[in-house]
């Protein structure tokens, strides 16, 4: 790994935490090579502009996404409803044929507010913890979490609105879902409440969808309209502390989005769909520290920028895998 | 998304004396902005954490204690190591688990059992939900550190009358979730010395109970097994546990007798005697997390 591949690496995980990324690494020779034709090929570029009007918008990746989504949501209520005992539980705690599955951060609200851990527990998260090491951290948010499909849905909305210009997003500070973990974890601490877990709007609509409806879910419409007419995708951007815990995991994870600079034209429309545009903070003109890199931690590896990018500059990719093949 | 070069927040004092490098003076329109973001980062934390901290409030305000399934921690406890996910409500043979919504605040998601609707009757025979529970929120071993409310602990374990034929009669619970109480002495049948015939809740009632006579392995409605008795003993002959309530002669105040049923230190809360009984409301009420007093 290049230093500058190095530094970013860190860095984005500081970005994860709410920091602005850096834009003055040291990049890689071939990089700078590429950075420099594509500053004097101005033809080249017109003509893939060109290719570009003409690329095709994919749903690909999202299509694949929300199937999974619905999918792993529908195994829990089937499961319950005709008494399968595939999947018991709901998001927050589960057994997956027997085997125990734990949210990783309901978990750490309970272990913090009990202070007593027994080993079904122990179990369960440990499980959980290894799943998404191999699947890539976050891949849990935009992959199965229930509240992320609703909010896509509203940001669609949102998106809409905006264009109308109806409303405008307002962003929001990004350290704030890091001080929301630590608050929360100091409530749990503290208090001996899972505070966190009243509120959490994935373990209210899991539960909501298993074991019916209840008042609870005028709060997620709350966070809906909010993020509707103020501020885009609110929850999963500033908030959620889950997000956080499962992006630690995604730090040390081999899948993710790679990067590809030489075939890259700068034009953005990647971090326009991107829930974290900070993570795609290497696409624009002249930042790549090398001619291919990793997204960081705090991608949810959802996939929109990869049907979106018209010369497949961005795409899945698991560490290693390229060299053992 | 020239905004995300604006930075706000308190630690930006710090940053005001110029580095090196020289970041350019903000204008006057990017301050704005930055301002305008401080206050909605301030908005967005209010608004999340009211809501959160107000789930504090119903159990301030709580009126009256819920009785949660067999085996669970002492309230506080419980709703810190609860992890809301229901696998109790999912393997329950008679659906008597029910999961707290919004009014119960911090408790929103936590199992608890309205025995009136549907008492827990121990048809699983072994407490399933504690075998479900992933967080020993509802347990057979407390561990050493939490203390025992004073009479929640079982003298013996309770017979299950179900089981009392075989080698390991005794459901494994150390404490009880409640006791029977006798709360409306005045509208019970017993006392009064009436009898009692026809479906002990109406037609209506779609709350289940195992009879053993009927069948050992499924619980029925209880709709379906209508009750013809001298003296209305309904909580008696419905109820689990061996021992845990009979119908005794007592002496009035007044000096006169007369029938009464009187619950035994082997109660351990199950609610069934609440559910089966006629009156209504019911005569016989389970007082979640009250302990046993001779």
């Amino acid at each position: 790994m290049s230093s500058g591949l190095k530094q970013r690496f860190a860095d984005q995980i500081k970005a994860m935490f709410g920091t602005e990324p850096r834009k003055d690494f040291e990049i890689a020779p071939a990089a700078k090579e590429i950075h420099f034709f594509k500053k004097n090929n101005r033809d080249f570029i017109a003509e893939k502009l060109h290719a570009r009007a003409h690329a095709e918008h994919k749903n690909t990746w999202r299509n694949r996404r929300w199937a999974v989504l619905i999918l792993a949501n529908l195994l829990f209520v089937v499961s319950f409803y005709f008494d399968i005992q595939m999947l018991e539980g709901a998001l927050t705690a589960s057994r997956f044929v027997g085997f125990h599955l734990i949210d990783l951060n309901s978990a750490l609200q309970v272990m913090l507010a009990h202070k007593h851990i027994i080993t079904n527990l122990l179990i369960g998260t440990g499980t959980v913890l290894v799943l998404w090491v191999i699947f890539g951290g976050r891949t849990f948010c935009s992959w199965v979490c229930p509240y992320h499909l609703l909010a896509e849905w509203a940001e669609k909305i949102h998106l809409f609105l905006a264009k109308k210009k109806l409303v405008t997003d307002q962003p929001v500070d990004r350290r704030l879902r890091t001080v929301f973990w630590i608050v929360f974890a100091v409530l749990a601490l503290v208090t001996g409440y899972t505070v966190f877990e009243a509120i959490s709007p994935t373990g209210i609509l899991s539960r909501a969808l298993i074991y019916g409806p209840g008042l609870a879910l005028l709060w997620v419409l709350a966070l809906l309209i909010f993020e509707v007419f103020f501020v885009r995708r609110a929850w999963c951007r500033y908030a959620c502390p889950i997000g956080l815990t499962y992006g630690v995991v995604g730090i040390i994870s081999p899948l993710r989005i790679k990067y590809t600079l030489e075939g890259c034209f700068h034009e953005g429309d990647c971090r326009k769909v991107c829930l974290v545009p900070h993570v795609l903070d290497t696409v624009i003109k002249g930042r790549a520290v090398d001619t291919e890199v990793a997204i960081g931690p705090d991608c949810t590896r959802c996939g929109l920028c990869v049907d979106t990018c018209p010369t497949g500059s961005l795409k899945f990719d698991v560490k290693g895998l390229s060299k053992l093949m | 998304m020239s905004d995300e070069e604006v930075k706000v927040g308190a630690g930006e004092t710090a940053q005001a004396t110029p580095k090196p490098a020289g970041k350019p003076p903000l204008s006057k329109e990017r301050k704005q902005q930055a301002r305008r973001r401080v206050l909605r980062t301030i908005l967005l934390t209010g608004g999340v954490l009211g809501a959160a901290v107000s789930g504090w409030l119903p159990l301030a305000y709580a009126q009256k204690k819920r009785l949660r399934p067999p085996g669970a921690l002492d309230e506080k406890d419980f709703l810190s190591s609860c992890i809301k996910c229901g696998q109790c409500v999912q393997v329950c043979p008679v659906q008597a688990i029910k999961l707290a919504d919004l009014v119960d605040g911090f408790g929103v998601g936590t199992p608890f059992i309205d025995a009136r609707a549907q008492a827990c009757d121990f048809s699983c025979d072994a407490v399933q939900c504690i075998l479900a529970c992933p967080t020993g929120s509802l347990t057979y071993h407390k561990p050493d550190f939490l203390a025992v409310r004073p009479g929640a602990k079982m003298a013996s374990k309770p017979v299950l009358l179900a089981k009392e034929n075989d080698p390991e009669p005794t459901l494994n619970l150390a404490e009880r979730i409640g006791v029977a109480r006798l709360t409306r002495p005045e509208s019970c049948l017993a006392i009064q010395g009436k009898g009692f015939k026809g479906q002990a809740r109406g037609a209506a009632f779609g709350g289940e109970l195992r009879y053993m006579k009927v069948d050992r392995w499924k619980p029925i409605k209880v709709a379906d097994h209508p009750y013809d008795t001298e003296l209305c003993d309904l909580c008696v002959q419905a109820c689990p546990i061996k021992g845990a309530i009979s119908i005794e002669t007592v002496f009035a105040p007044d000096g006169s007798q007369r029938k009464s049923p009187v619950v035994h230190e082997s109660c351990v809360g199950c609610g069934v005697c609440e559910m089966i009984c006629p009156t209504e409301p019911a005569s016989i009420e389970i007082i979640p997390g009250e302990g046993w007093r001779a």
